[in-house]
């Protein structure tokens, strides 16, 4: 699996007043089985960008290449597109509406055309890669806690076993255990299932603990594409654009300031005690 | 003075059957007492599903009690003579900015609480551009809500509150949309409008980092009251917290850590700076 953009532009009402550009020569290549993070400021083109991926949004010129195939050529299958990416939109919890959970997730599979059997075991599978107990599985969605629901929600695009994952800020909202919770689970499906994550995210200390590499945008365009602690070195650049860096990164730049010998390129508080520790053993 | 005080508040939703009839209820606030003085900034803290926004909806009377009582400003909110008293003195600011924004121009917006309080046009104005002033967008004024970012759009919303000149104002997890220097922006707003206007906060959030700096932190479970204190009390208390489903500051998490592998550092750390100073007096 590869999604290979190349000099992608989409501008939003064309040829009317409102004309807008929302994604500028964008050129990216994602790779099989990459942890990707997309962070940028409200406004940026991320969700935009993803939409394309699965073909939800036509650019307006520019080509997309999944699997080394434009996807924009003339009889190319965007049915199968769809079902090999699955996108995870905002609040995805609004769009679940069957009687009960289970049969919910089985709607996917249940599109891709497979009989009700297959159906049933996708949808079991799914539910239990993202740990929801089983007593729920019978119950109406809108029974369940906000976290719950997350959970059906995106069961409901495993279940119809895409190759990408491609998920807008699944954790908005959540209290900080079920924000944990979830993220921990599609790292533990990244690892298990070697399904490629794209994760859209304004959490710069979940970005930092998860993804293997960062796409930044800032008006339409790819600002930085590198690892997240190369990214993360640019902090000054990131706030101009609305954005951050882990809130440990200010810390050891704050440290090293003030004569601490730490290394600044640290984004998770394991990481920071550890380069904390060593610094202040090395000094005495 | 009491901005807003509870008493054994209860409320109860309803569960019904097809047919319509009432089968049951939940409870989703049981027996809280809280009690929240003029100009004070208060945290509500819980997980998804704790009871926090039910609660801050009975601030401005959007639910009723259905048990105890609730009083804002001194007026109990369930006397339907006091409710354009009560929605006076508390004004709501919710998570998702969109819903909130009716105005097609950002005055407009702003003017419409004020108007709907039957203001005089000349006084309508100028709490318009005051409130504008206050949140920082007053150069945004004639333009239109839809193009602005979550930061700004969510300022507009505060501005909207304000031009009705409340005492308090609730806010449910305002930033929670935002990019992280959208969540700064707000939050500033919030602080410079206590300092200038005085207005009481109560301030629901998933993010631990805001609420450092709050008077008095409440955290709800399962519609119970179950912590009560200030930040550095409630903070104190990482696994308590943990198994409410919250967390702590980063920067108390890192100097948890740097603890865990010996060094000696002072207990209570909330902020960044705090962490440093006590590091950088350690070496």
């Amino acid at each position: 699996m590869s999604i290979k953009l190349e000099h992608l532009n989409y501008v939003y009402s064309q040829g009317t007043a409102y004309e807008k550009k929302a994604l500028n020569d964008i050129c990216l290549e994602i790779l099989h089985g990459e942890f990707i993070g997309i962070i940028g400021h409200t406004g940026s083109g991320k969700s935009t960008l993803i939409q394309h991926l699965n073909g939800l949004i036509r650019a307006t010129d520019g080509k997309l290449y999944y699997n080394g195939e434009n996807i924009y050529q003339e009889g190319y299958d965007m049915r199968k597109l769809r079902s090999e990416v699955g996108l995870v939109f905002q609040y995805p919890e609004h769009q679940l509406f069957e009687i009960d959970v289970l049969t919910d997730v089985c709607f996917g599979p249940r599109n891709q055309g497979l009989p009700p059997e297959a159906c049933k075991e996708r949808a079991l599978e799914a539910l239990r890669l993202v740990g929801l107990k089983e007593k729920y599985y019978q119950s109406s969605p809108f029974e369940l806690s906000g976290g719950q629901k997350r959970r059906v929600a995106i069961a409901g695009v495993l279940a119809m076993r895409p190759k990408v994952l491609v998920l807008d800020e699944p954790t908005a909202g959540l209290d900080p255990r079920g924000r944990d919770d979830i993220l921990d689970q599609i790292a533990f499906l990244h690892k298990e299932s070697d399904m490629t994550v794209i994760l859209v995210s304004h959490s710069m200390e979940d970005i930092a603990r998860y993804a293997d590499r960062l796409i930044v945008m800032n008006r339409g365009t790819v600002m930085y594409h590198d690892e997240p602690k190369k990214v993360f070195e640019h902090y000054q650049e990131l706030e101009k654009v609305g954005l951050a860096a882990p809130q440990v990164t200010y810390i050891m730049h704050d440290l090293a300031r003030r004569g601490i010998s730490v290394r600044t390129d640290v984004t998770t508080v394991v990481e920071a005690a550890d380069e904390i520790m060593r610094a202040l053993e090395k000094a005495e | 003075m009491d901005m807003v005080q509870t008493e054994n508040l209860v409320f109860e939703y309803e569960k019904r059957d097809e047919e319509g009839n009432v089968i049951g209820a939940s409870r989703a606030i049981d027996r809280v007492d809280i009690d929240v003085k003029e100009g004070q900034f208060i945290a509500i803290l819980g997980h998804n599903g704790s009871g926090k926004s039910t609660l801050a909806k009975h601030i401005n009377a959007i639910l009723l009690p259905s048990e105890g009582a609730m009083w804002v400003n001194g007026r109990n909110t369930s006397d339907p003579g006091e409710l354009w008293n009560v929605r006076q003195s508390a004004g709501m600011v919710f998570q998702n900015p969109d819903n909130q924004i009716i105005g097609t121009v950002v005055e407009e917006d702003v003017g419409f609480g004020p108007e709907n309080l039957g203001v005089p046009t000349d006084e309508i104005w100028q709490r318009v551009e005051e409130s504008l002033k206050a949140v920082g967008m007053i150069e945004y004024r004639h333009h239109s809500p839809n193009k602005l970012s979550g930061g700004q759009k969510q300022r507009v919303a505060i501005a909207g509150v304000v031009a009705m000149e409340p005492k308090c104002i609730v806010l449910d997890e305002p930033t929670a949309m935002l990019d992280p220097v959208g969540r700064k922006e707000v939050l500033k707003t919030v602080q410079k409008l206590r300092q200038q206007k005085q207005v009481t906060v109560i301030l629901i959030t998933h993010y631990m980092e805001e609420v450092v700096d709050a008077d008095k932190i409440y955290v709800m479970d399962h519609g119970h009251v179950v912590m009560e204190g200030t930040p550095r009390e409630i903070f104190s208390r990482v696994d308590e917290l943990k198994s409410y489903r919250l967390d702590v500051p980063q920067a108390t998490l890192l100097a948890d850590e740097l603890k865990k592998r010996g060094l000696k550092i002072r207990d209570g750390i909330l902020r960044k700076e705090e962490l440093v100073e006590a590091l950088c007096q350690s070496n």
